[in-house]
């Protein structure tokens, strides 16, 4: 996230100064437009830190950044853009996550901001950042393994059709607790869309698994 | 970690916005806001909204079917593991019946679409309508619903429509956990004791009548070459994923004659089993009755 959040912001600065540049024909329009452009162009960063920084509500231990549910933050016509991306299509958190991401840019001065929703390419939990799996760890919650390749792209070549039937036992997850590999799923759905129940054979203690999708 | 800002989105909830939720629908933003909504050249725009509306209708009435089951279930998991699946079937009708509406042009949003159709405008299977009688009947419904939207998502995925298409592939790995769910369980119950073994093989008997249906030639998806799927061609690779799951579960294939047609028409032309109207009744009274409600 951060290597694309920096080559993000590279692309946008450039875009705002061609923009002033054609749009200032009348002297008083120039100026207005500059001011304008330059809050969001000067502030682009922050902008983009205050929002990666936003928690997210159903595991506020991680934020919408080190989840990989923040795909950019840019500029458009002096206004803040964030583009977010569900982690299930019925993901009920994501109302929340921009009135949050509203309400703390607007705190920091960002009056106009523009929430919006990307599907594709669909969220992989092959997308939570090191940092995030390192906070999910810390917290409890044992971090996903490598999803499976993406069934999705089944679709769209016409051969014979494999049968990606898993009906053997999901891959071993560690205890974030004590590092046992001694663990057993309980429950195939957890208390969120995104997390599965496991329980440890070694220190007995239950924990939370990020689904692998 | 602990500090406000922890709970910020909770306490702006509370605040006066002009965001009301609407008390018996969404009142979220548009699901699809800043997605380019256009509908492709060469896609018909009519077609599509119809297309859009019955593959919503299916996860709508069948979601909220699997709602029905929370707090009797058998077992809390279990419970949990069916609102998780309801869930993303909501989140799918959510957005299929946003997309039926924008391509539609007609300025009905999802709410609008899901609370205030009569039975015969819904557009669902029929698979979809009864209430499980049984666990057992849960299962099998699960697998036969879940086994047949994976393999039609999956085609879906290369949908000329790009909307359509990233619906499909955030589906695909929703669906594609719903089936494992539901497999291991009609295992579980099919491999396992006498009783199980006999419930779950009558379960199927009652399934079954309503199998052919989901494969039935569809004029709406054939007027959109490149954006829907053959109803017809998925029956392959379902066949398959059903029979590796029977054989496994040590359960026959039912042989009963199909869910007759009426007058040639089905769930997709809006002909329905009187199970429907009992669901339409749930979901939408209190919203009919108090069309104007926020909170």
């Amino acid at each position: 996230m951060v290597t694309q959040g920096a080559d993000d912001g590279a692309a946008a600065g450039p875009e705002m100064v061609t923009r002033e540049a054609s749009d200032g024909t009348a002297a008083d329009l120039e100026i207005v437009t500059r001011e304008a452009g330059d809050r969001v162009a000067g502030g682009l960063e922050a902008a983009r830190e205050i929002a990666g920084a936003v928690p997210d509500p159903e595991l506020p231990m991680v934020t919408l950044a080190d989840l990989g549910i923040l795909r950019r933050v840019t500029a458009e016509d002096g206004r803040v853009v964030v583009t977010i991306t569900p982690t299930y299509s019925g993901c009920p958190a994501l109302l929340e996550m921009a009135h949050d991401l509203r309400y703390r840019l607007a705190r920091a001065g960002y009056a106009d901001v523009i929430v919006r929703t990307e599907l594709a390419p669909a969220w992989s939990s092959d997308q939570i950042t090191p940092e995030g799996r390192a906070k999910l760890h810390a917290a409890g919650l044992a971090p996903p393994n490598p999803a499976q390749p993406d069934p999705g792209q089944r679709g769209s070549g016409r051969g014979p059709v494999p049968l990606p039937l898993t009906m053997a036992l999901p891959k071993v997850v560690a205890c974030p607790r004590c590092g046992s590999l001694d663990t057993e799923r309980t429950a195939a759905f957890g208390p969120t869309a995104c997390t599965a129940l496991f329980r440890c054979g070694t220190c007995r203690e239950p924990f939370e698994y990020v689904k692998d999708i | 970690m602990t500090n406000d800002d922890d709970f910020a989105a909770y306490q702006f909830l509370a605040q006066e916005t002009e965001d009301h939720r609407w008390a018996f629908g969404t009142g979220f933003s548009d699901p699809l806001e800043g997605i380019d909504t256009s509908v492709p050249a060469g896609v018909d725009a009519a077609a599509l909204a119809a297309y859009c509306l019955a593959l919503g209708d299916d996860a709508l009435i069948y979601s909220h079917r699997l709602q029905q089951w929370v707090t009797r279930m058998p077992e809390l998991e279990e419970e949990t593991a069916l609102a998780n699946i309801a869930l993303d079937l909501l989140g799918q009708a959510r957005l299929l019946l946003s997309r039926a509406g924008q391509a539609e042009g007609a300025g009905r949003d999802e709410d609008r679409l899901a609370f205030f159709r009569t039975e015969g405008e819904f557009r669902n299977v029929r698979l979809v309508e009864a209430a499980d009688a049984d666990f057992a009947e849960l299962a099998g419904r699960l697998l036969v619903f879940s086994a047949w939207r994976l393999a039609l998502f999956g085609e879906l995925t290369g949908s000329a429509d790009p909307v359509l298409a990233a619906i499909a592939g955030k589906g695909v790995k929703e669906l594609t956990y719903h089936r494992d769910y539901a497999a291991q369980w009609v295992i579980r119950l099919g491999d396992g004791t006498e009783l199980s073994h006999a419930r779950m093989q009558a379960a199927l008997a009652v399934i079954w009548p309503l199998f052919d249906e989901l494969f039935r030639a569809d004029a709406v998806a054939a007027r959109l070459p490149g954006a829907a799927a053959d109803p017809a061609g998925l029956r392959a690779e379902v066949d398959g994923v059903l029979d590796a799951v029977l054989g496994a579960a040590t359960l026959d294939r039912p042989e009963g004659a199909p869910m007759a047609p009426v007058a040639g028409q089905t769930g997709r032309q809006g002909v329905h089993t009187e199970a429907l109207g009992y669901v339409l009744a749930e979901l939408q009274s209190v919203a009919r009755a108090y069309p104007d409600a926020t909170w």
